[in-house]
């Protein structure tokens, strides 16, 4: 995880004539860790004290002057050294308080920048392309200076930096010729040269930045182009000297950004760790556009880890030093302290979930799945699906069945009581990890060739395959939709008992199909035994109207429910009595055996609500009526103590009572048939609610009962009066 | 049967002290008990854990270690002496400077000729045992540090010394010291000395020890190498006791558990090599467990919670039983409350002082169950300290109110109290016979004319109470010529007969007009723990510590039908699976059927003209009785009418205004005036 902490303004800035320039020319570390060294635009160099946003001390030069280049420390003599009118050198202590009387020193050609880093000498970097160290330089100033780059094919220096790596001194600089970019490498001591060329954007736009960082002796060169797009490059250390010409530099891509609409004007990308890169100037993925923020991207795992909204217009400039990120916007130059640990896929992933930073809405690639499993996209992903599969491959030489591949191949063409047959020898074979993955694809491929060939139906392969409980809604969602296309009732029992992932609206979509399913259609059609027995011997119970340890529903009732709207008086006990409604089902077995399904399987209210919706009026009235007649059941306590493994509890068929009045309360409301039914539920609400106020009643009894011991208080002395028998 | 007014007393502030030392003796099942405040207690194991006697503390006398030499009883403690008991007299026989300084340890060797004790100055001294005394030997190698414990080879040629961070053996016969080094807790205790609180030497040469890093460490005593350590607490391991068989041992641990760890082959398999291992925990103290004795069917241990716990090993009963069930004792098997019938005074014994508390009264009335209101409340009328370094080991209080007595090891003191309305005024008889030096039991004659005092090989002198003068009259003695003390001693109210109970569980009846001996009532095999003289009928009943009631009649020297037919028909199992026993025996004056008793868990009223409960009645029948309506009553009835509604009681006594009196002491008021138990972690605090 990365965070951003909060900033604090180190300093304000003068605003510049021109939109595009900045404020800041640079800055540059000093030798203590807290000073910072802000070179502006114009004329002033300024040494601040981070922690206290004070300066220490500024040096500016005469007006007409310009300064050039920002200021740098030179670390080996504690000196600030400046480049001003792109020839005077000027070098001066924090002690010297006017930068006029400083050292001054004029070279023959214009310089680009001083560059200068902690264990190594300052460098200085002509435009013409040329490296000096600045001891030399300044002991014969007027030296000639040789050209590297040539004028008249105007080549000029985009970016550089200076490297210190082990008693190595790099100079890197990025130039520009014709829409080309170039990576020069300057090796010190001793001096070599290479030049790489950067691979084209397809765009031809120009990177907006540069940053370079050292690591496990390789240079890592990160550029950020306008489209987003963040490339790493790696340059070795140790690298091919002598190699001649101009080579090529790979690149990789490590992030894609979001840029919104267009693209990036001003941004800058920094590295911050080998895992960890800070982007400002672009805008939030799930912002508006417009505004710019700076954020940190784990580019291990493409996930936001962190932003700030920056206020005012960024230049696309961002210094890193220390833990604290520099960025002037607007107004201000504001220093933002960050911290990155070590990044975890978990970590990463508890971001992503969270709502508005909805990385996978952009054009961020992010490895689905679903396309690793399946195969969609032929690059790297696919590699390890091949080595599994080889794998797996020589697993099975020995074995005389068909491979996962070519069972596949077997789906695309075979009929169905072949790939029946062959299904089922891979499963029964097939061990659980390499399972989870063919058992996937091999579902996905069967119901990718179903719904094409509409004649081809694979119920068996696919009710084995899910009976390897490896399958999931998410991995193959349209399976349950196709089994209902199909009227496999079967199978969509067994998704809906062992898919744990079933969204709501496919919930609502069986259910649908459920109610309106003739129960002539149903009955005939094998489900699970469990259930089934579950069902015939509820229904059987009321048939008997048999009560166990002579409990008497007939207590129950009329405790329970209004009386006046009870359509069955418990007083009538008599069989033939027409208002009998509620002793019989009101649909059909195996229907009730489905619909038991739905209501166990798990869903979350306010995203079922609006699917339930769909239901017409006389669906919610069967249904309810077939609620109505499972809570009367269980009520009478006759078949809660049945040991099956699955059965809807009472709270569920509550659950379900409550949802389906709450989705279509109004209509019922209006139905006149739905009267005798809504008056019966309200007693049933009754019933519950004067239920759980009887319990509430026990529990404060048995409180008293608790408190009554205790509270006998005993003095040291009391007369008191008992009775013997 | 009737209603009650019950005075219900709780301010009786009783408080047990704490036990400090233990010595079981296997061949006469006596433990010998050393508490907090020099007192020594004597348990019959044999007989129901019944205290047969108790040696009443002093305040120089400091108890550490307690052992048994044959039926000799020794004790030693930190004031430097050595002390043997007359268990005859209830006395210290002599006490033996034994110029060590503070001494740790006492402990015999199994031939029991010598005894050695561990010394402050860090020496071990040897002393002979001989007939009527001890006499110094020599002292082993003196060594830097105090000797904290101490533990003889069988043989008695080793000893094992439990010091400060190491174990000393010692070998008579070479001279040789062996040390063997015990390292010291983890963490902050690291800078601490660890004390062996405890070692035991086995005969095959174990040592096993207990020390304050909380370690139980097994030694190969031939080599002088540690076998095994076992961390069983974080605080300290107090004190061991090993079985007659060497085949377990227990410890006690500050956080009031009792560990047993038991030398058995680890596994199945290899049976022939048997090592320690930790086997079983009890917990069944709050406090340090200071004192441990394991005998032949259960552990005993007691310390800083005051009570002892007798905890029986399941493994030992074939079946659950009364015998296999835990026992706590809490309260002393006597009485400390006396009261004045007449008067409707209560006097409170304490080792230190006595009170005397006039009760309360109220008139109103009320319906059972109902707490009437005070119209006075009861009022302290006395503070009795006591004189001179001994604890009081017994008093009395005359039925009228009129006169008080008390008697330490050293002298009886007799008061004469008069109470005018309010005021109260005592005086001191000054002169009391020169006999009369000390007493094991006191009883003023109901008429209070006489004082009864126990005296040594079971007499009793007879002392004429008048308001000019007090008068040495006669000693009655009994023709046994046990030379046991008496602990039980009761008149009649007609001023005719007396009782006296021993420890050799002979009951001897006077006839205190002629002074002279009546009759002995037949022994019987348990030692009597309460008795009363009928007031109307001169019936003696007797109830035994093994729960069993007696009713002799003195008139006719025999048992009466009454208790002929109780031993027939013989007492519910219920009530004979009790634990604790009857320790007052009381009568209604209005009621002559009735006789009251009580123990420490209930109060009984037995009516002899109901009939006798049989085994198939239902026992705690109370309740019962209650929800029958008056017609079905009579045929439910038995004999034993038992309320339990008073617990933890210390007396239980009907005034002649036929109100009853319940002294109840609270454990949880006795626990909550202990010392703060070690710190112990618990889960979700």
């Amino acid at each position: 995880m990365a965070t951003l902490f909060e900033g604090f303004t180190l300093c304000g800035l003068v605003q510049t004539q021109s939109a595009s320039d900045s404020a800041i020319q640079g800055i540059e570390l000093d030798g203590d860790s807290d000073h910072a060294v802000v070179t502006d635009s114009t004329r002033a160099v300024t040494l601040y004290k981070v922690s206290d946003q004070k300066p220490l001390g500024s040096w500016t030069v005469k007006q007409g002057q310009l300064l050039t280049c920002p200021a740098v420390f030179n670390f080996q003599t504690n000196e600030y050294v400046v480049v001003s009118d792109n020839k005077v050198i000027r070098v001066w202590k924090e002690e010297d308080l006017h930068l006029d009387k400083a050292f001054k020193a004029t070279v023959s050609a214009d310089v680009w920048r001083v560059h200068s880093a902690p264990g190594g000498e300052p460098v200085v970097l002509f435009q013409r392309g040329a490296v000096r160290l600045l001891d030399s330089l300044l002991s014969a100033p007027q030296q000639p200076i040789e050209d590297i780059l040539s004028e008249e094919e105007k080549e000029v220096i985009r970016w550089s930096t200076n490297i210190v790596a082990e008693k190595q001194h790099f100079v890197l600089f990025t130039t520009e010729q014709k829409g080309e970019h170039f990576l020069y490498v300057q090796r010190l001591n001793p001096n070599t040269l290479q030049k790489y060329r950067l691979e084209r954007e397809d765009s031809r736009a120009p990177p907006l930045s540069f940053s370079a960082s050292l690591r496990d002796k390789h240079i890592n060169l990160l550029y950020l182009y306008p489209n987003g797009c963040v490339y790493q490059s790696v340059v070795a250390v140790q690298g091919p000297v002598g190699l001649e010409g101009v080579q090529a530099l790979p690149r990789s891509l490590r992030l894609r950004l979001p840029v919104g609409e267009g693209e990036l004007g001003a941004a800058s990308a920094v590295a911050l760790d080998e895992a960890h890169v800070a982007v400002v100037g672009m805008p939030h993925p799930s912002a508006r556009t417009g505004k710019d923020f700076l954020c940190i991207w784990n580019t291990n795992f493409q996930t936001l880890q962190a932003d700030k909204e920056m206020v005012g217009r960024i230049c696309g400039q961002v210094w890193c030093y220390l833990g604290k990120l520099f960025v002037p916007h607007g107004k201000a130059l504001s220093v933002i302290p960050y911290e990155c640990q070590k990044s975890s896929l978990a970590s990463a992933l508890g971001k992503l979930r969270h709502p508005g930073i909805a990385v996978s809405k952009s054009s961020v690639a992010i490895p689905s799945w679903n396309t690793l499993l399946h195969g969609d996209q032929p690059q790297g992903p696919t590699k390890i699906v091949d080595s599994r599969k080889s794998k797996l491959r020589r697993k099975s030489q020995s074995a005389p069945a068909l491979t996962v591949d070519q069972v596949l191949e077997l789906i695309k063409t075979g009929p169905v009581e072949e790939v029946r047959r062959e299904v089922e020898a891979l499963v029964s074979r097939g061990d659980a990890q390499d399972l989870q993955l063919s058992v996937g694809r091999l579902a996905c491929q069967l119901v990718a060739r179903s719904q094409v060939e509409t004649a081809f139906y694979a119920p068996g392969a696919l009710a084995r395959l899910v009976k390897t409980q490896c399958l999931c809604h998410s991995m193959c969602p349209d399976l349950l939709l196709l089994a209902l296309e199909h009227k496999d009732y079967f199978l969509c029992q067994l998704c809906l008992q062992l898919f744990p992932d079933i969204p709501e609206v496919v919930t609502c979509a069986c259910l649908k199909t459920f109610i309106g399913v003739p129960d002539d259609d149903v009955e005939m059609v094998s489900l699970e035994p469990d259930s089934v027995s579950f069902m015939e011997g509820l229904v059987a119970a009321g048939a008997r109207g048999g009560q166990q340890n002579g409990f008497s529903p007939a207590l129950f009732e009329e405790d329970s429910c209004d009386p006046h709207h009870q359509p069955k008086p418990p007083q009538h006990q008599d069989k033939k009595n027409p208002t009998l409604q509620l002793e019989v089902c009101p649909v059909g077995l195996r229907k009730a055996v489905l619909l038991n399904e739905v209501l166990q399987t798990p869903y979350s209210d306010n995203l079922l609500v609006p699917h339930l919706k769909d239901l017409n009026a006389p669906q919610v009235i069967l249904f309810l009526q077939y609620l109505q007649f499972i809570y009367l059941k269980y009520s009478q306590d006759v078949y809660t103590q049945t040991p099956v493994l699955r059965s809807p509890t009472m709270t569920q068929i509550i659950d379900w009572v409550c949802l389906l009045l709450d989705a279509h309360f109004t209509v019922l409301v209006m139905a006149p048939d739905a009267k005798g039914l809504l008056s019966n539920l309200q007693s049933f609400v009754k019933s519950q609610v004067k239920l759980f106020s009887e319990l509430g009643k026990i529990e404060g009894s048995l409180q008293e009962l608790h408190k009554m011991k205790p509270s006998k208080d005993i003095s040291q002395y009391s007369i008191e009066v008992i009775e013997l028998f | 049967m009737g209603e009650f007014k019950v005075h219900r007393v709780r301010f009786f502030d009783y408080m047990p002290t704490a036990i400090r030392a233990m010595a079981f003796n296997a061949h006469t099942e006596r433990l010998a008990l050393g508490r907090m405040d020099g007192s020594v207690e004597i348990f019959n194991f044999a007989d129901h854990y019944f205290q047969e006697k108790v040696i009443p503390g002093k305040d120089s006398r400091s108890i550490e270690a307690l052992c048994w030499v044959g039926g000799r009883l020794f004790s030693a403690g930190l004031n430097g002496e050595i002390t043997e008991y007359d268990l005859e007299n209830l006395r210290p026989k002599y006490s033996l400077e034994a110029y060590g300084g503070p001494i740790w340890t006492i402990t015999s060797n199994s031939q029991g000729a010598h005894l050695a004790i561990g010394c402050e100055d860090g020496t071990v001294k040897l002393f002979e045992v001989l007939e009527e005394s001890i006499q110094f030997e020599r002292n082993l190698d003196r060594q830097k540090g105090r000797i904290i414990s101490l533990s003889w080879h069988p043989s008695g040629t080793q000893i094992a010394a439990g010091m400060m961070d190491m174990i000393r053996v010692f070998d008579a016969v070479s001279m040789l010291t062996t040390v063997l080094l015990v390292d010291r807790g983890f963490g902050g205790s690291k800078s601490r000395e660890t004390v062996v609180w405890s070692v035991v030497f086995l005969s095959d040469c174990t040592i096993i020890s207990g020390d304050s890093a909380g370690k139980v460490q097994v030694w190969d005593g031939h080599t002088g190498t540690l076998v095994k350590t076992h961390l069983v607490t974080k605080w300290d391991v107090l004190a061991l006791s090993v079985s007659k068989d060497e085949s377990s041992v227990v410890v006690g641990t500050s956080e009031g558990t009792v560990i047993q760890f038991q030398f058995i082959a680890p596994t199945l398999q290899q049976q022939q090599d048997k090592e320690w291992v930790r086997t079983r925990t009890f917990k069944n103290h709050t406090h340090d467990v200071r004192a441990l004795a394991e005998i032949e069917t259960a552990i005993v241990s007691g310390g800083m919670d005051t009570q002892l716990v007798v905890r029986p090993l399941l493994e030992k009963f074939d079946e659950r039983s009364h015998a296999s069930a835990l026992r706590k004792i809490q309260f002393p098997h006597r009485n400390l409350v006396f009261c004045a019938k007449k008067a409707g005074l209560l006097l409170f014994q304490f080792p230190g002082q006595l009170e005397l508390w006039r009760l309360g009264e109220s008139d109103g009335h009320g319906k059972p169950g109902d707490s009437l209101p005070l119209k006075r409340k009861p009022e302290k009328l006395l503070h009795l300290k006591r004189k001179g370094e001994d604890h009081i080991c017994c008093s009395a209080l005359s039925s009228c109110g009129g006169w008080l007595a008390y008697s330490t090891m050293s002298s009886v003191r007799l008061y004469r109290l008069q109470t005018d309305n309010n005021d109260i005024s005592i005086t001191k008889v000054p002169k009391l016979p020169k006999i009369l030096r000390s007493a094991h039991q006191l009883c003023f004659s109901s008429d209070s004319s006489k004082l009864f005092a126990a005296s040594s090989q079971s007499s009793v002198l007879v002392i004429a109470l008048s308001q000019s003068e007090c008068k040495y009259v006669h000693t009655l003695k009994p023709k046994s010529g046990s030379r046991q003390p008496i602990h039980l001693m009761t008149n009649s109210v007609d001023g005719k007969w007396l009782a006296t109970a021993n420890s050799d569980c002979e009951i001897h009846v006077y006839n205190v007009q002629k002074l002279k001996l009546h009759c002995i009532v037949p022994v019987y095999g348990s030692c009597p723990s309460a008795m009363g003289i009928h007031p109307t009928t001169n019936n003696l009943t007797m109830v035994h510590a093994d729960q069993q009631i007696f009713e002799y009649s003195i008139v006719e020297k025999q048992y009466t039908d009454w208790s002929r037919k109780l031993q027939k028909q013989g007492l519910h199992n219920l009530w004979l699976d009790r634990d604790t026993p009857v320790t007052h025996v009381t009568f209604n004056p209005k009621n002559p059927e009735q006789i009251l008793l009580h123990d420490m868990h209930m109060f009984c009223i037995i009516d002899q003209s109901l009939p006798l409960p049989d085994q198939k009645t239902q026992f705690y029948n109370q309740m019962t009785l209650r929800s029958l309506s008056e017609q079905e009553r009579p045929s439910h009835l038995h004999a034993f009418k038992i309320c339990k509604t008073f617990q933890d009681l210390l007396s239980v006594s009907l005034l002649d205004d036929q109100s009853l009196v319940m002294v109840e002491r609270p454990l949880l008021a006795i626990t909550s005036q202990l010392p703060a138990p070690v710190r112990q972690k618990k889960f979700a605090t």
